[in-house]
Order: C-alpha cells, then structure tokens, then sequence
C-alpha cells in the first residue's frame, strides 16, 4: 500500500510526459516547430505585465466554476449544465444591470450598490438554473448529465433570443451583443485599458477558500461527502439526502452564477452570445486534474488559464490555431485519469501477488 | 452427459466457499443439491457454469478434463445454467431473446429461428409468443424462455438455481414436468434448492453442502429428518438463557401486506414487547428482510399498520421512525451500513447528527476514541471503514447506535464473523435488551435464531409462522419449517379460529 502511494508522484509525472509528447507529435504532424510554440505560449502568458494580468482575468471565472463544481462532485453528481448556470447568472447580471441604468445615471442609485446588486442577481440566475437541474434529478429521475446537458441548450437559446431581440441593440442586432453598460457600472479594473478587476480575483480566492473549508472542516461538508460515497448508508446514518443534494446545486449555480456576472460587469460589459467561454467545460477538466479536491484547484486552474491566454498569439505568431491551448489541456486530464487508472491495476497486480 | 467434478476448491478471502468437493452426475438423472444460505452451493454452479474458475480441481465432461472459461464456454460445451434470477434482455422480443446468445452468420436467421421456437414450444407446452416482449412475462414464463433458449442452444446439460423461488404453483409444476421429460431424454440435471420438498418429489438423487463441503448424499425414499440434519448439522445443546421480562408492547404490526417482486406477505400481525428479541427465520427472500424494513419505513406496506408504541407510523419515512426511536442495522455493511472512504471518526460525527457549522476535530477524535475503546473495535478514529475487518464493522455498526433506542432491527447479526466478534455484538445486544431495547433480527443460523430470540417468526415464501417460542422449538423443526414442511398445523389452528369466528 505505502509502495504505491510513493509510486503515485512517478505515474503523475509520467502522465505529463506523454501529455506533452502527444501534443509534440500533433505539432510536429502539423508542421509546426514544436519548441517554438511551446515558448510562444510561455511567452504570452507571463511575457508582460499586461498578458499577465489577462492570465488572472481568464483565471477568476475557472476557478469559480471549479469551485462549484468540487461542491457538486463531492455529492458525486456530475453537474454537466454549469454552462448553462454561467449563462444564466450573466442574463440574470445583465437584467439587473440594464434596470439599474437609468437610475444608476440620474443618481437615484449608487452605482456600487447597483453593482453589488446586480452580481447577486447574478448568483441566483445560476443558483436558479442549477436548482432546476437538481429538481429534475430529484423528482423527475432526469439524470443531471442529461438534464444539464439540455438545459445548457435552452440557456444558450435563451441567451441567443434576449441578445437579437428585447435586448437587440438600437438600430441592428449583432453578434458583438447587447449594447455596453455606462462605465459607471463597471467593476471597477486597475486602469482604463485593462479588464482585470482586484475585487474579482479576492471573489474567487474567497470562493475557493469557502469551498475548501465547507469540505474539510464543516458538518455539511462531511454530510455531502456521505451523500456523495455512499447515499444508502448516508441516509440510514439519517442524513436528508435529497435536500443536501439540493443544496450542493444550489451552491453550485451561485458560484457559477457569480462567474456569469463577473464576465459581464468587469471582461465584457454587455452580454454576449457565448458569454460562458467554455470555462464551464474548462472548470469539469480542472476538478479532473486536481483529483477533486479543492487544495490544489487554484494553482491548476491558472495554469490552464495561462495556457489559454499564452495561446492567443500563436495565430499571428506562427500561424497556428489557438486551440492548441485545448490540445495540451485535453491530453493532460487524459492522461492523468489514466495514470490513475493503470496505477490501480498496478496496485491490483501487485496485491494479488502478495 | 456425464459430469464430473474433482476435488474443487474455492476460497473468497478468509471464507471457504468449497472446500474439496467431488461429484459424478450422470446423464439421465436429476440431481438436488441441497444446503443453507452460504454453504457453497452457488459457487459451485457458478464454476461449474464458466463464471469463475476454480483455485484447484478438475471439471471432467464425459471422461475428458475441460476448462471452462466463460458462460460462453460452457454453453459450447453444452452446459448451460437457469439462474435464479432470469438472465435475460426485458427490453426485447423472445425471439431477439432467443437469437442474441447464438453464434450465427451477420444476419440472422429469424424465420427458422422462429420455427424451432415454436416446436420446441409446443413440445414442452409453453404457451409462448416469440414476438412479445420479455418484460411481458412472469418470472415463469421468463424461466421457460430461458429453458427453450438453452436447449435451443444445444445444452444438455442443466443447471437449475432455485428455480421454484417466485413462481405459480401450475408453473411449477410444468416446470417439474419439463424437467423430468428432458431427463429422461437423457439430459443431466443439477438441481439447487434448499426446499426439501421440491428435491424429493424431483431428484434421483440429493447432495447436501455444508460450509462448502460435500456432507453427504441420499437416494429416494429420502429421510427428510436426515436431510434437514445434514443441512443445518446436529442438534447443539443449548447454551442456558438468561431470560428479560417483558415490558409494553414497543412495535406493533397489523394485518400487514407486503409485496415484493417475487412474493407476497397476507396479513402479518405482529406485538413485540420492550426488551424482548424476536428472531426471523427462513431461507434468503423468504420476505423477513422486506417486513424488517417495513418496520424501519425503508418499504412501503400494501395495507395493514405499523405502529410504534401506539403512534400509527404508516407510510411515514425511516427518518420518522428513527426519531422515534427505531434503529436499523443493514446485513450489507459497506454496502448500505457505512460510508466507504470515510473514518470511524467521521461516521461517529455523522450518526451523532450534531447541528453546527464547523466540526470540532480534537472533540470527535476524543469521542471516537472513547467509543472504539467500549466497543472494542479494531481500529483508529482515522482508519476508513472498509479497512476494518467484517466483525470490527459490525462493532463499528453496533457503536453508532443512539444511547436510547426502543427498537433495534438487524439483518444477519453475526454473518461472516468469528466466534469470539460474535459472542461479542450479542452481549452488547442483550445489554440494550436490558435497558428496554426490543430487538428484532434476521438470521439464517439456526442455532443463532434458538439461542438468541424468545420468540420465532418463520418466512417461507411469503407465508409467515405465528410467533413460536424459541424454548419449544428445536433445530430440527425449525429447520422442516425453513423448508417448506410442517405448516399444515398453522393452516388448522388458522382455519379453526376462522371456524370459530363465525361461530360468534
């Protein structure tokens, strides 16, 4: 038992080997000089201070819907519609947003306060969203892979409809979104240029930190991971289990809610069709990675974000797609839960003998 | 066919599950084998059937040694087995049923198929429609199909696993005619049961297993004192019990009716007195586990009421009743009792219920520590529970008990432990019992049901006993009743109340 565990750093560091060597063989497949691009991300992503703090702003909304997500999978359900619960906080933000507008010029409302209200409608479009995910699981018998996977559909389609129609811009709907909120309405960024806002990133390290304390260290948290491993035993042990399911939902639409309206009030400032960025699909890769557990997510989630970012020249650079970022990010959580998987036969094997 | 099995051995852990077994069936005979719950008879089949290879032994087929690897396998070599549950696909037709397990071209013939369904069909008088839905069927007509499959598949040889376990009277006996008429067509038939009856108006011949050894055979007429004997082993003296007083009555259960997929319970009634252990008896699925979870809220009943010292506790949920006192101890310990990858010392937190939002770790560790030391577990407050050994899981189970309880239900006590954890959990069971704790429990240990209950309730098929008390009762008859034999009397004593009942 204790060999194998020392063996588990060799099979991770294995796993990151073949990640890297997989993608170096898609470069070289693709023609591309692979040291050159693996330098040209690096470069992107901590080369100035400016790319730096895009690292940080890409970083604030994966590590909120990470966070989330380590709540849902400890109750071990597999909570696919966080796309669609990011979606909805961002149309819940942009709702409140756009009735504060008016007020929030004539100086009826203070603009922080419009703000602050506006993030919390966010959360609980997400929160409401994720909720009915966990109703239709509860009493519908939908499982919430397929009844996510749907609902993150009817939110995009929702999303699509409010940006070409109620909320069309004067004159002609685009796909550039509805039209931009006054800058008073801005979360507040360090400069004019700049789209990274303090108070989001302390948002998600808060969250993070929230998250890990429910798990380690709180009744709750114990009560979820009983849910989560074993719901039978769980709720002869008396514990309420449809509730804490529940509740792991709702936790989880607030959090990926907060992560819609921080998209819209400090990165876009108006809604946009794909609003969610994909940081939903990035977040359930994250939770992966980290072996769900909420220690280690924040590093992690921004390393996957400075590959995101750091990949956004490789286009001009070396004419290369960006989604290469998605290559080495795909591979790695492959090949981790494969390590995973072959360590464990190798535990087997050897127990078998012994 | 003639089957021989040699030497076979087969250990799961520390149990033993056969032990050195060899048996000759020939073609031409059906075969019981006899024994309790655990006493080796489905592993056996099972490696008989190509589901898990034996650790040593040979499987001879017509004086030839064989391997057999996979189901697959043994039906290729023409053995083929009727689980007790019916292995077949409910979503689709007979027919597709029927044609999934042969290996055929790309494109099936279905129209032949088809054909020598339906002669096969009406050779046995089967009354079956190969374009109908398997989950249109009885679990009868589902073990029909399977029997039509397998021969259809060219066994010829059967293995039959508690075959009568569910179905319809008429059914059953088709199914005995089937099986006598395939015999003497010269197919060789292995027949597990453990009702007596049905092995001795079918078998040419009955094996008994006995903790997975081979304890003895009998031919026809069959000694039915000398089976039951053999199945359950001889009569132990009893140890002296210390007898409790009876206080009020702490559960009571009326003109209760329980279904479950395979049987029905008519009519249960039921007073259990505080500090009183009442023991459950029957062979597995007999409907003791679906009537001691209606007693816990985890089964809805169909009609009748369950109350707990008066308070009508029908159709409320198991929460209600542990709220009220009520405990329930799961026989699938790590399945359903505790929470795996989780500690002692987070199920002592969990079961303790305490509201609060952070957990005071040096506390729980203190209390942990306290109760693994006054009940004897071996183990740390931060050992995970599927570390622990069987008996020390059970302990586990007994220590996250509430300290005041009115009722303690357990499936299987003491299944798969020692001695010594054994003697163990009963003393602390008693203790409760002491303290006005009533206890009901499921066994399929005879000498456990008699040593430990005042009263007995035996389950078969649906059918429960009176309460019998477990002074009067020997191993012998309880073990008749377990197997079907000797209910005439309660259907007199029945009948006769009713007499008397319209009499007033």
């Amino acid at each position: 038992m204790s060999d194998s565990r020392a063996l588990k750093p060799l099979f991770q560091g294995a796993a990151v080997v073949l990640a890297l060597g997989l993608t170096t063989l898609v470069l070289l497949a693709t023609k591309a000089p692979p040291l050159a691009a693996y330098v040209n991300i690096a470069r992107g992503a901590v080369g100035t201070v400016s790319v730096a703090l895009d690292v940080l702003v890409a970083w604030v909304p994966l590590l909120l819907v990470t966070s989330g997500l380590l709540v849902t999978f400890t109750v071990g359900l597999w909570n696919i519609g966080i796309e669609g619960q990011i979606t909805f906080g961002a149309i819940f933000a942009t709702w409140a947003l756009r009735s504060f507008q008016g007020g929030a010029a004539s100086g009826a409302i203070d603009p922080a306060l419009a703000i602050a209200l506006s993030v919390l409608a966010g959360m609980a479009g997400g929160a409401l969203w994720a909720m009915l995910v966990g109703a239709l699981k509860t009493f519908g018998g939908v499982n919430e892979i397929f009844g996510g996977l749907g609902l993150n559909y009817v939110a995009t389609a929702l999303n699509l409809w409010l940006i070409f129609g109620p909320w069309k811009r004067p004159g002609v709907a685009s796909m550039s979104g509805t039209v931009p909120f006054d800058k008073a309405l801005w979360l507040p960024t360090i400069n004019e240029q700049s789209r990274f806002a303090p108070i989001a990133v302390v948002l998600a390290l808060v969250a993070i930190a929230v998250v890990f304390a429910l798990i380690q260290g709180t009744y709750f948290g114990l009560r979820l991971k009983a849910v989560g491993k074993n719901p039978k035993a769980a709720y002869l042990l008396g514990i309420p289990t449809w509730q804490y399911t529940m509740a792991s939902f709702a936790i989880c639409g607030i959090l990926a809610g907060l992560a819609g309206a921080v998209q819209v009030t400090s990165v876009y400032h108006r809604l946009i069709p794909s609003i969610s960025s994909g940081y939903g699909y990035m977040g359930l890769m994250v939770s992966m990675l980290v072996n769900f557990s909420a220690a280690v997510a924040a590093p992690v989630a921004l390393f996957f974000a400075a590959l995101n970012v750091g990949s956004i020249q490789l286009p001009i650079t070396l004419k290369l797609d960006s989604s290469l970022a998605g290559v080495l990010q795909g591979t790695l959580v492959l090949f981790v839960i494969l390590a995973e998987g072959a360590r464990m036969r190798f535990m087997k094997k050897g127990g078998r003998k012994a | 066919m003639l089957i021989e099995l040699r030497d076979i051995c087969k250990t799961f852990g520390p149990v033993r599950a056969n032990a050195g077994i060899s048996l000759a069936v020939p073609p031409a005979s059906v075969l019981g084998i006899l024994g309790e719950n655990g006493a080796g008879k489905s592993t056996l089949m099972k490696i008989l059937s190509g589901f898990q290879p034996p650790d040593s032994g040979s499987i001879i087929i017509d004086g030839e040694a064989a391997t057999i690897r996979s189901p697959a396998d043994a039906l290729a070599r023409g053995i083929g087995m009727l689980h007790q549950d019916p292995l077949d696909f409910p979503p689709l037709r007979l027919i597709d049923d029927l044609i999934l397990g042969s290996r055929g071209p790309l494109r099936p013939d279905r129209k032949k198929a088809a054909r020598e369904f339906r002669e096969l069909a009406v050779r046995f008088d089967f009354d079956l429609d190969h374009e109908a839905y398997v989950d249109s069927l009885t679990v009868g007509e589902r073990q029909q199909l399977e029997i039509l499959r397998l021969l259809w598949l060219g066994a010829r040889a059967l293995i039959l696993d508690e075959p009568t376990t569910g179905i319809s009277l008429p059914q059953k006996q088709k199914l005995f005619a089937t099986i006598r008429l395939l015999a003497d067509e010269g197919m060789t038939v292995l027949f597990v049961s453990h009702k007596l009856e049905d092995v001795e108006s079918l078998c040419d011949r009955a094996v008994v297993l006995r903790q997975g050894a081979l304890v003895g055979s009998s031919e026809p007429p069959f000694d039915t004192k000398r089976l039951v004997e053999l199945m359950f082993g001889k009569e132990v003296p009893q140890t002296p019990r210390y007898k409790i007083p009876c206080g009020e009555t702490v559960l009571a259960a009326r003109g209760l009716c329980l279904e479950s997929l395979r049987l029905q319970i008519k009519d249960l009634d039921l007073e259990v007195y505080a500090g009183e252990v009442v023991g459950l008896a029957g062979m597995e699925g007999s409907g003791q586990a679906i009537f001691l979870a209606s007693c816990a809220g985890l089964e809805r009943a169909v009609a009748g009421s369950v109350c707990l010292d008066e308070t009508d506790m029908t159709s409320r949920s198991h929460h209600d009743f542990k709220r009220e006192g009520v405990a329930y101890l799961p026989a699938a310990r790590l399945e359903e009792g505790l929470v795996p990858g989780l500690s002692l010392e987070d199920h002592f937190i969990l079961a303790e219920g305490k509201r609060g939002l952070f957990i005071d770790r040096r506390e729980a560790e203190r209390e942990a520590v306290s109760r693994i030391a006054s009940y004897n577990i071996k183990g740390r407050p931060d050992s995970p529970v599927e570390s622990l050994s069987g008996g020390n899981q059970q302990r586990a189970l007994l220590a996250l008990l509430r300290d005041k309880l009115s009722l303690i239900l357990v499936e299987h006590p003491t299944r798969g432990l020692d001695i010594e954890s054994t003697i163990y959990i009963w003393s602390k069971l008693k203790e409760r019992c002491s303290q006005g704790t009533a206890i009901v429990f499921i066994s399929s240990d005879l000498d456990e049901i008699l040593q430990y209950s005042d009263r007995v309730l035996v389950f078969f098929a649906g059918r429960v006993s009176p309460p019998l008390s477990a002074e009067d009762l020997g191993v012998e008859e309880l073990g008749r009743l377990i197997g079907g034999k000797g209910w005439e009397r309660f259907e007199a004593s029945a009948t006769a109340e009713t007499a008397e009942a319209s009499h007033v």
